[in-house]
């Protein structure tokens, strides 16, 4: 009897709320799925960026060669025969590179094709035979395989970036180029190889001659000075502000300001620089010295912030048990809290660290966008930075660079990896939880 | 070279004294240490900074003002015939002579006076380094005896030595303030000399911007238009185009981050999305250059839309995918902030969970929120290297996405690249613009910071 009316009554109501329900939990699976829409829309655009430049850049770390069979005639080379170095490094090698690719083509006799043709090979061929030839001068007089570094449009053909398919007048390879390419692919006389250039030379305007060598040095030498300088300061600040400054008007404006630092445009960082550091100090520009010293001041607010936060999490007991056994106030901090928060600082001062590596826009205010060639020896000589090079390459018109671009770039950020990689070791290795 | 060998022997003698008073501390307590007033280290650090302290101050203030000095005497110097020279001139001279006492290579006509000159200034900078030299080294010494004849058990060595430490410790702190009032001093100063080239008004209400002034009196087209409307157009577009992408990416993840996602997509999912707040600007103006920009252009060539290859859509795109770590981390913060009692109390009137979000949660963390993405608009605008890659060169007064416009950041850096001379008043523009660029993140950063603070506080 119960039973019949509970299920009468059901029947009966008139389902509103059942309706509203639906619509409510359908919102709220819509709500859900944006949320989680946003955070693959984000996911996915780093991958889209992080698959962009690999897809371009891995290409950089090969480079194509051709083999040469070149005769170290004596004659040429050394006419004296006494093997004098100076004479040795004073031979016609790029008539000799020359005349070995044209042997390879002994049908190209008109001088315009004959042109086209050594443009094939690269305008460092030369520096390759003369590093052989100074390297073993027993090689005079005699016949060798050579492998010389192939041309960056030869490089970028054979890497597939400049199609056959496009018509001739809008290739930087002519038809008659292809011809001779064939020819040196039959012949096994093109070859990939690991690309060391890339790695150990400086900047060029010959893209298969490009390197990131010098950049990384001036990058490293930058930082050097960048850490040498923010993070004694930063540290001490961090200690001043924490444990000793009274809370007062004054210590609550550096406050403010610290924080407002840490948001001023980069740029204007880089204009500080050049109104004071250059045109004021007189300092040289182009100089890591300048550089580091900006990004230096760029990367103190993050340091001070990190250091304070790490300093605050050091449980007051410490610092209490100190003071009762007699340690004077800077006595506890030095012995005491200082060390239990350097892994936190260090973590800071890293991540900090990373942020000026990657930074470019102060650095092209102080004139650190100069084309260097040679590798900087030194904290006051005319350097440029990783990613300054990155910039000055994105700019390059030619097809070639494009590939060194996103492999300097790929290179770029393997560094920032390992360093945040290690703060987050770091971390993870040294923190206490209280 | 030199100098470095004269700092090295500053240090040595430093650590010397280091050695030497702690040494002597031990001997005039007759080996019992603890009748010193402080451990002997501290004895040490006394003598090692009476010691290097004043030999150190007075090596950095020479190297600071000995250029100055030693080119003012050089001027006073100078034969009459080019004292009387107009400035640049005379700047150009002395330029020439300096090089020539560094045994530089030197262009144009050198009269046997500036070789004179150079021998004398040469001459000069050799014994005025000789003579430093030996007073900063006589100065070290002097320091390191008197410091240790001041030891005694009754020395309060610690309590000196901390003067000395926090003394250091708040000039360290106050870096920080210089380094404030520097860039505000730099750039009043600089843009005071462009004001008074162009008006204020001109600047600051001047709807065209072409900065290239005459290098030669009545040369054709140059007289430069320097008003900043334009510029400051472009960027608001540019960071309206970047938080239309920022603001719902970065807040939707956020919600997502803090409200649904279990322990281990956080875990994932946060330090990846906080990746792109770490990735180089530069890369990503690459990025904007090289990927977005033409796949825009193609797709508006495909729908017959005249799409510009540096148009304000592909930069401001890209900025708002760096700008979506800066909203949605600090917005996760503030969510996870929002007390749990809250969601509890509309859970147990019915409400469905994004009911919650939306009624509840939100509204407590909107000023927070309102805050991260004032952040994150004043990150936009200040943004460069994005813009200096992916967007154009001419201003151009338009609300058009599709067309290309230039920044403030994209002018500063064309305006300040390559060669300079500090009187025209195109290089001194770009620092009237910083300024601006200053004043304006500034405020959008004291507002920001003020309001995430204020909110803080209230449920902390």
């Amino acid at each position: 009897m119960t039973e019949m009316s509970a299920s009468a009554t059901q029947i009966q109501r008139p389902d509103l709320s059942g309706k509203r329900l639906k619509r409510r939990y359908a919102a709220e699976a819509r709500f859900r799925l944006y949320g989680l829409i946003a955070v693959f829309a984000a996911l996915g655009t780093l991958v889209l960026l992080l698959f962009s430049i690999i897809s371009n850049g891995y290409t950089a770390f090969a480079q194509h060669h051709i083999a040469l069979e070149v005769t170290f005639d004596e004659a040429e080379i050394d006419p004296t025969g006494e093997r004098d170095p100076q004479v040795l490094r004073r031979a016609n090698y790029q008539g000799i590179a020359r005349s070995s690719l044209r042997n390879a083509f002994p049908e190209v006799t008109e001088r315009r094709e004959r042109r086209a043709l050594t443009a094939l090979m690269s305008g460092s061929a030369d520096q390759t035979l003369r590093e052989l030839v100074m390297a073993n001068p027993d090689v005079i007089g005699t016949t060798q395989r050579v492998w010389v570094k192939a041309s960056d449009e030869l490089d970028s053909f054979m890497k597939g970036h400049i199609s056959r398919d496009v018509p001739e007048s809008d290739r930087r390879i002519k038809d008659r180029d292809i011809v001779w390419i064939d020819q040196l692919i039959a012949a096994g006389n093109i070859e990939s190889q690991f690309n060391t250039t890339f790695f150990t030379a400086g900047d060029s305007r010959e893209p298969e001659q490009a390197g990131i060598w010098g950049a990384t040095v001036g990058s490293f030498l930058m930082l050097f000075v960048t850490l040498v300088l923010s993070f004694p300061i930063g540290v001490l600040s961090a200690i001043y502000l924490e444990e000793f400054a009274p809370k007062n008007r004054w210590t609550d404006l550096i406050e403010v300001n610290i924080n407002n630092l840490a948001a001023v445009p980069s740029i204007v960082f880089g204009l500080l620089g050049l109104a004071v550091f250059l045109n004021f100090f007189g300092l040289p520009r182009s100089a890591p010295l300048v550089g580091g010293m900006v990004l230096a001041l760029m990367t103190l607010p993050t340091i001070i912030i990190a250091a304070r936060a790490a300093l605050k999490a050091v449980p007051p007991s410490i610092r209490e048990a100190a003071l009762g056994v007699g340690a004077s106030k800077l006595q506890a901090v030095t012995h005491h809290v200082l060390p239990l928060a350097m892994p936190g600082i260090l973590t800071g001062t890293i991540l900090g660290a990373a942020q000026a590596l990657g930074e470019t826009a102060p650095l092209l205010m102080i004139g650190m966008v100069a084309f260097i060639v040679d590798i900087p020896g030194g904290f006051t000589d005319s350097a440029t930075a990783l990613p300054v090079q990155i910039y000055l390459w994105a700019d390059s018109p030619e097809r070639a660079f494009v590939e060194k671009t996103s492999a300097a770039i790929m290179v770029l950020l393997a560094f920032l990896v390992v360093m945040n990689a290690v703060a987050v070791l770091l971390r993870k290795r040294f923190e206490r939880r209280w | 070279m030199s100098l470095l060998i004269l700092a090295a022997t500053l240090l040595l003698l430093t650590l010397a004294g280091y050695y030497m008073g702690r040494g002597r501390s031990v001997a005039v307590s007759g080996g019992s240490t603890h009748r010193l007033h402080s451990r002997p280290q501290y004895y040490g650090v006394y003598v090692a900074l009476w010691c290097g302290m004043p030999s150190f101050l007075l090596l950095a203030l020479w190297l600071a003002l000995e250029p100055q000095i030693v080119e003012m005497i050089l001027v006073s110097n100078l034969p009459s015939n080019i004292l009387e020279l107009s400035e640049d001139q005379k700047a150009l001279v002395i330029n020439q002579i300096t090089h020539l006492a560094l045994g530089g290579i030197v262009g144009g006509n050198i009269t046997p006076e500036m070789e004179a000159a150079a021998r004398d200034y040469a001459a000069m900078r050799q014994t005025g380094f000789a003579a430093m030299a030996v007073l900063v080294l006589c100065i070290a010494i002097a320091g390191l005896a008197l410091g240790r004849k001041r030891i005694a058990t009754t020395l309060r060595a610690r309590n000196q030595v901390e003067t000395v430490v926090s003394a250091v410790m708040i000039v360290a702190s106050t870096i920080a303030i210089a380094t404030t009032v520097g860039i505000v001093l730099s750039l009043l100063f600089e843009a005071s000399r462009f004001f008074t080239k162009v008006p204020v008004t001109d600047f600051l209400f001047g709807l065209q911007w072409s900065p290239q002034t005459a290098l030669r009196e009545g040369q054709v087209g140059g007289s430069g238009a320097f008003g900043m409307l334009p510029l400051f157009a472009g960027t608001l577009l540019i960071t309206f185009i970047a938080m239309c992408v920022a603001v719902p990416v970065g807040l939707y993840s956020a919600i997502y981050m803090s409200e649904y996602a279990g322990p281990r997509m956080r875990a994932v999912a946060k330090p990846i999305l906080e990746v792109l707040a770490g990735i180089p600007t530069v890369v990503y103006g690459f990025f904007a250059a090289l990927t977005v920009a033409p796949f825009f252009r193609n797709t508006g060539q495909a729908l017959s839309l005249d799409v510009s290859s540096e148009s304000a859509l592909a930069a401001g795109m890209v900025i708002g995918i760096m700008s979506i770590p800066f909203v949605s981390s600090l917005s996760d913060d503030v969510m996870n902030s929002v007390p749990q009692t809250l969601r509890d109390g509309a859970y147990a009137l019915g409400a469905t969970k994004s009911e919650t979000i939306k009624q509840v949660v939100l509204p407590a963390a909107l000023p927070g929120i309102v805050g991260s993405v004032l952040l994150a608009v004043s990150r936009a605008i200040g943004e460069t290297m994005i813009v200096v890659m992916a967007a154009g060169l001419a201003a151009n007064l338009t609300a058009n996405p599709l067309e290309a416009v230039t920044t403030v950041t994209v002018q500063i850096v064309t305006l300040l690249v390559g060669d300079q001379e500090f009187d025209s008043a195109k290089t001194l523009s770009a620092f009237a613009l910083g300024l601006m660029l200053f004043v304006v993140t500034l405020t959008l950063n004291v507002i920001a910071l003020r309001v995430v603070r204020k909110y803080r506080e209230k449920y902390d």
